[in-house]
């Protein structure tokens, strides 16, 4: 895991001509490498080994529940915000071996699988994923009991992060304090530099890996007027966010609103179909899934995500705990940003707005929020009078 | 959340949480039409099963799934692990279709049980309906067994008809002992029944302990436990001194799967075993 106990940060500057030198030190350090790329109209995380896997020139457009992503004349490579896909995906999959049973006669014995050890790098995380990486960190590994398999996976992993110079319309970092800016759990972060002159990466170390991969860069130590620009393209991003969600006292204002009827005029709204719980780089609740071979001989059990959002998620024997589309979306809100602090000692958000643009029915959990926080308000004052 | 209970011996931690060990099927006997009563042999590596009264364990039969059970046996005798099962959907039923000699996955023991160290001196007033008593039994063995550290001991059972009353044999038992009173109901008597015939609630002002001194133990349905709640208030026992155990779907047992949530709390790890104060809203806020 990153630490961010280099001995010294260095700032240094990379042309963008020299980006696949990068690459290819992070190749010959044996990670494979993921990062964004184009793919069904969007941009996804997957495998990439080359700069121009990278959505070159493009930029997207994000609202609540839309998603385009538009072409444009200068050869950006980061020129855009999170697409569907978060980092998850490779840590906590969404359908993963827990174990194999096989059964002789009346005996059966479980198996651990054998476990996949990728050297992976990560290319392109955004500072509201170093935040959700970091949660998932302390979900997952935290406590008497962990998640092995993510453990395993996420020991190893290189992590280039990317500050952002594109914030997309549903992004609402600044108001968490976990963006545009990455502050520390990266080895290497990045920003994109384009003046009308220039085009390069301001590199900082995050770690001794990623001090070390600078020093086989064509790299030059960042003069103050570099390292200002960089500064520069992080402000004018912060300025950009429109969105925000104030969490002064919003755990005891969402828990003090669990009956308002606001609940019912969201639910009248949403299909639970699950998407926000799917996009969502911290949600990480999951079922089991178990099968057997046609013989009867091999079982499997696999961890597959699972949304709060389903009927079967709280059913126990009579019937679903939350039977209705309100307590649903009420427990998917309030998990994230009430009860989260309780059980994590942190917020459940980290304001990166996909839930916002993926959502069929366009709910914005920032909007939907502040409205139960204005109703707190109306009803002090009629208490006040 | 704050923990309630000292006595909760974290469970067995490392390693993958998912892996669980197969158990010797012993003995089976029928409790009900529909609820059993499985005696296991822990593997000899393993040296018996250490419990806390009310853990639970996940139970894994091969190829179909896994469910949460509690432990229904006596603490004192780790070289048994007891699981009352009452067949009610697919897993369920294919433990209760279990033959001796058959094998079950077992992993656990988790969550928080009853705070049987903690309520020492005090008057114990025991209250389960139906399947309700099995993890509410290792607590009556284990008070029965350090009986001289309790005040009074009362266990009110409540069952829909007489044909559901499981683990009678411990109950008569212990009806014979004079060291606890024991109050058996059924909601709707039926053949030559000669017993208490209403809910258990409406016994709980007839009985005889002290209220400003004692610890209400409550296993049964969600909505018997909000009127037991109700009626144990109504005779001034503070909130503090009344545990509940809770029923969650529940996938992983061990806090990672999200599904046993309710507001703040993880049923799994923070419970199943609840003082009253902490899980309050529940019976306040539905659909939680
Ligand atoms: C902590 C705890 C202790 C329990 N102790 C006992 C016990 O000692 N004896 C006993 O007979 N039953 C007990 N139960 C209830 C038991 O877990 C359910 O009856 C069982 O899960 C039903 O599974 P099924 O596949 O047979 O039923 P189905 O109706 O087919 O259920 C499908 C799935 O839903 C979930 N589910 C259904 N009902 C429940 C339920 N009541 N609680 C949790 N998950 C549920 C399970 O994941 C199950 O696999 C306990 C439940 C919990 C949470
Ligand atoms: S919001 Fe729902 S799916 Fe997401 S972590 Fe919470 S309970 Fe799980
Ligand atoms: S809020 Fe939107 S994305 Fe989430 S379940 Fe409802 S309709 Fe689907
Ligand atoms: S059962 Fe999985 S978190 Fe509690």
């Amino acid at each position: 895991m990153p630490v961010d106990t280099s001995p010294e940060k260095a700032i240094y500057v990379l042309e963008t001509g020299d980006f696949q030198t990068l690459l290819d030190a992070v190749m010959e350090r044996g990670h494979s490498i993921f990062g964004p790329v184009l793919r069904d109209g969007a941009i996804t995380y997957d495998a990439l080994h080359r700069d121009t896997d990278l959505p070159l020139g493009w930029n997207d457009r994000q609202q609540a529940g839309s998603y385009r992503l538009v072409k444009t004349k200068r050869k950006t490579f980061f020129a855009y915000a999170v697409g569907p896909h978060s980092w998850k995906k490779f840590l906590h999959p969404p359908s993963d071996m827990l174990c194999a049973a096989q059964r002789i006669d009346d005996r059966f014995s479980i198996n651990e699988p054998d476990r996949e050890h990728p050297r992976r790098a990560f290319l392109g995380v955004r500072s509201c994923e170093l935040h959700a990486l970091a949660i998932h960190d302390k979900i997952f590994t935290d406590g008497p009991f962990i998640n092995e398999a993510y453990r395993r996976r996420r020991q190893d992993i290189l992590i280039i992060a990317v500050n952002c110079s594109h914030p997309s319309e549903t992004c609402f970092c600044t108001s968490l304090q976990t963006g545009p800016r990455a502050t520390g759990g990266f080895d290497l972060a990045l920003t994109e530099v384009l003046t009308s002159g220039n085009h390069h990466f301001i590199i900082e170390t995050g770690s001794a890996a990623g001090a070390e991969l600078c020093a086989r860069l064509p790299v030059r130590k960042a003069a103050r007027t570099d390292i200002e620009a960089a500064e520069k393209v992080t402000s004018a991003a912060a300025k950009k966010i429109r969105r925000s969600l104030n969490t002064e006292e919003l755990r005891e204002t969402l828990d003090q609103k669990f009956s308002d009827p606001h609940w019912g005029q969201i639910a009248d709204r949403c299909l639970a179909c699950g998407n926000c719980t799917m996009v969502c780089p911290t949600c990480f609740c999951s079922t089991v899934e178990d099968t057997t071979t046609l013989t009867g001989e091999h079982a499997e059990r696999r961890l597959k995500w699972d949304s709060c959002f389903t009927a079967e998620f709280s059913y126990i024997h009579g019937g679903s705990i939350r039977s209705s589309t309100l307590s649903r979306y009420r427990q998917w809100l309030t998990h994230k940003l009430a009860y989260w602090f309780d059980q994590f000692g942190m917020c459940g958000c980290v304001g990166c707005g996909r839930c916002i643009t993926w959502c069929p029915a366009g709910i914005d959990l920032t909007e939907e929020t502040r409205k139960l926080q204005e109703k707190k308000f109306v009803i002090r004052r009629t208490n006040g009078r | 959340m704050e923990t309630t209970h000292t006595d909760a011996r974290p469970a067995a931690a490392g390693g993958n949480p998912w892996l669980s060990r197969p158990y010797l099927v012993r003995k089976k006997s029928r409790e009900t039409a529909d609820t059993f009563t499985l005696e296991l042999t822990p593997p000899a590596e393993d040296g018996g099963f250490i419990f806390k009264p009310g853990q639970f364990n996940m139970l894994y039969t091969f190829g179909i799934g896994e469910i949460p059970i509690s432990i229904s046996g006596d603490p004192a005798k780790p070289e048994t692990l007891t699981h009352t099962v009452r067949a009610v959907g697919a897993v369920s039923r294919a433990i209760a279709g279990l033959k001796p000699g058959s094998r079950l996955g077992i992993r656990g023991p988790y969550g928080a049980g009853w705070p049987v160290t903690d309520i020492t001196g005090r008057d114990v007033v025991i209250i389960a309906g139906g399947i309700g008593l099995a993890p509410l039994r290792p607590a009556v063995h284990y008070l029965l067994a350090h009986r001289g550290e309790y005040g009074k001991i009362i266990l009110v059972y409540g069952a829909r008809t007489p044909a559901d009353i499981v683990h009678r044999k411990d109950l008569e038992k212990w009806r014979s002992r004079f060291d606890i009173e024991v109050l058996v109901t059924v909601d709707r008597a039926t053949g030559d029944w000669q017993g208490n015939v209403g809910v258990v609630t409406t016994f709980i002002g007839g009985l005889r302990f002290d209220p400003s001194s004692c610890a209400a133990l409550v296993c049964g349905p969600e909505i018997m436990m909000r009127f037991t709640v109700m009626g144990l208030r109504e005779r001034q026992v503070a909130d503090n001194s009344i545990f509940i155990s809770m029923e969650r779907n529940m996938k992983c047992g061990v806090g990672l799967c999200g599904h046993c949530q309710v507001g703040p709390s993880f049923v799994c790890k923070d419970g199943p075993v609840y003082r009253l104060t902490d899980m309050k809203d529940v019976f306040i806020k539905r659909e939680m």
